[in-house]
């Protein structure tokens, strides 16, 4: 039953698509920019995203990925910590790798900010307690996906994920968003949202939204399982790290430092 | 039966009225909550689950406790028990229902509910909660009632309860064990990783529900004609004092483990709860409230004499219920999130809002058990003076 849903919410979601393209002249306009086609679902078997940070410092105060995620996801912007919702955000070093930091390290490693989002754990601790499968991992590309219909809002998840990567609504969000964003959902007061990798963008061929507006092409995302990809490239030829790998999550976002 | 909860003095009404008035406050706090959201308590991006969880875990344990007077009665034919065991079921539907709506209260969606049982998922400890505690409700309701039945026809109870009652033991367990399951699981959360949480969850639970039983007989026997007698209440006290000695040991030992691995992740919860944490404080005042309390039960009980007397041992049991609310009730749930995961300490206290609606639910739960505790009084010809 539920994937008869979702596979309804999918075929809805790509007429609801078709019907806002002509309003949207926003995303017209970036669709146009890509090298992907639009319309051509981009085909990854298990996506990733490496998170160069020395490139990320280059742009010191740059917020440019961040309002871009939250912009096209409808992400509220509430005036107090308290109720807060993010998807991506920067946090310290320190904070990011606090077992690995140290305090002869490098300075301008101390003060840097790291870029933080969900993990798309390979073998994620929020899926494994969910008692609704309102948050589960999509076999064919290893996105772990939410079901904002079916969340009952226990934040069963959002205790057991280690990298403080799940927002829950404590209130209603639609007044605090900004900008309405036409193409992509709302969510409701009382459920957990966090990344979803853009599958949305993914499925019409572009790169997640944060990918997207990185000028200092500090994110490469791709497909872990094409050897001839950029990010295994990237991987293969780099020393990387995750974030609290020791706890068996299996992270699929690698930070270069 | 229920009939007998209908007729009750003037004393019986006004304190049924008073916990409805008290229900009703309650409830307008929880519509608040309804139509603006978990954001009227003190919750935060941070600090997850706070006041209503930690009361379900809390409630968990008094409604396991239960089973420190069927066990005696039922399987070792504790004949002394015979008297109170109805009163421990009858606590155990009463703290199960208050379990149930505390989680009810603590849902983001609640009118979603339906959907752990439509979607029931295995692989989640959450799932296996709901059906433990259903079915510990379901069998202490129908134990209570065939048992109650039979003493007041006057005959013995039906051959068949004999094998639910045994089974009603461990699965009396089995709830708080699966409880301590939905924290210890967590490898986000060193504070709740321990094997030792189940076994902890368990003796608290066996010493502060026992506590409340005791309290419970020494207020029937004023404001009743009920008198639990003698003996029954020194050997509730005195499983009080083993389950108490127990617990004392095991949190002692939680804190060597923590305390000289000197693992940070492990440490910094109990310094959070103990000291404080980068200037914040919260809890601090209210654990060492809490360790004193328990140190005072714990000699109060332990002590023969002070034991034996029951002003002492009235005491020593509010004390001692009072310790391991605090502890349980406020500091367990609390302290797994600070600081959270990437080492930011953000602070958690329950609203007034938030405290209210808790308080309802309590109110529901001494509801029930009052006229659960009419209902069986009334059977045995125990009620007024």
């Amino acid at each position: 039953m539920g994937i008869d849903r979702r596979k309804f919410l999918k075929v809805a979601g790509v007429a609801a698509l078709g019907l806002a393209s002509g309003s949207s002249k926003q995303l017209l306009a970036r669709g146009s920019s890509e090298s992907t086609t639009a319309g051509k679902p981009a085909v990854g078997k298990r996506w990733a995203m490496v998170i160069d940070l020395k490139k990320c410092q280059q742009a010191e105060n740059c917020t440019k990925c961040v309002d871009a995620c939250h912009k096209f996801h409808n992400v509220p912007e509430f005036d107090n910590p308290k109720d807060e919702i993010k998807w991506i955000w920067k946090e310290p070093f320190e904070h990011a790798f606090h077992n690995q930091e140290h305090e002869y390290a490098k300075e301008e490693l101390k003060h840097s900010l790291a870029l933080l989002l969900c993990n798309h754990c390979d073998s994620p601790p929020c899926v494994k307690v969910c008692p609704t499968q309102a948050t589960w991992k999509r076999q064919n590309d290893g996105i772990v996906m939410m079901d904002w219909h079916r969340c009952i809002g226990c934040r069963y998840c959002v205790a057991a994920c280690p990298y403080g990567s799940r927002s829950f609504n404590w209130r209603d969000p639609r007044p605090f968003i900004e900008e309405m964003h036409d193409d992509f959902p709302t969510r409701s007061r009382g459920v957990v949202e966090k990344c979803t990798f853009c599958e949305e963008r993914l499925a019409r061929g572009q790169m997640p939204a944060c990918v997207e507006a990185c000028k200092e092409k500090a994110l490469v995302f791709g497909d872990l399982e094409d050897p001839n990809s950029e990010i295994r490239k990237v991987l293969g030829a780099n020393f990387t790290i995750r974030r609290r790998p020791e706890l068996g999550t299996k992270p699929e976002v690698y930070y270069l430092v | 039966m229920l009939e007998k909860a209908l007729s009750g003095d003037r004393r019986y009404w006004g304190w049924l009225l008073f916990l409805s008035a008290v229900i009703f406050v309650g409830f307008l706090f929880y519509l608040k909550q309804f139509t603006e959201g978990l954001t009227i308590t003190g919750l935060n991006r941070d600090v997850t689950w706070g006041f209503y969880i930690a009361q379900f875990t809390f409630l968990v344990g008094v409604a396991a406790s239960a089973v420190m007077v069927v066990l005696p009665y039922y399987l070792h034919n504790y004949k002394a028990f015979g008297k109170i065991t109805i009163l421990g079921e009858f606590l155990a539907i009463g703290s199960v229902i208050m379990c149930m709506t505390f989680v009810f209260v603590d849902m983001g969606q609640p009118l979603r509910i339906m959907n752990v049982f439509r979607f029931p998922t295995l692989h989640s400890l959450m799932f296996w909660d709901t059906v433990a505690l259903g079915g510990y409700l379901v069998l202490n309701v129908v134990i209570s009632q065939v048992t109650l039945n039979a003493e007041r026809k006057a005959i013995a109870p039906p051959g068949w309860i004999k094998p639910i009652i045994i089974l009603s033991i461990p699965w009396a367990v089995s709830i708080h064990t699966v409880t301590a399951f939905l924290y210890s699981g967590l490898a986000a959360r060193p504070f709740w990783m321990t094997a030792i949480l189940a076994p902890r969850f368990l003796a608290s639970a066996f010493s502060a529900g026992p506590a409340l039983l005791i309290l419970f007989c020494f207020l029937l026997r004023k404001f009743t004609k009920f008198d639990a007698g003698r003996e029954p209440i020194q050997k509730l006290a005195l499983i009080v004092t083993y389950a108490m000695a127990v617990n004392v040991f095991f949190i002692l030992m939680e804190l060597f483990t923590a305390l000289y691995s000197d693992i940070p992740h492990h440490v910094l919860h109990f310094q959070y709860l103990f000291f404080g944490l980068d200037g914040k404080a919260t809890l601090v005042p209210w654990m060492w409230v809490s360790v004193t309390l328990a140190v005072i039960s714990l000699v109060l009980l332990i002590v023969p004499a002070t034991r034996r007397k029951e002003t002492t041992l009235g005491f020593a049991c509010a004390a001692l219920f009072t310790a391991i609310w605090i502890e349980k009730g406020l500091g367990m749930v609390v302290t797994g999130f600070v600081p959270n995961p990437i080492g930011v300490v953000t602070e958690y206290f329950p609203t007034f809002p938030e405290v209210m609606i808790g308080v309802g639910v309590y109110g529901i739960g001494l509801l029930i058990i009052t006229v659960l505790y009419k209902i069986a009084l009334s059977v045995r010809g125990d009620v007024s003076h």
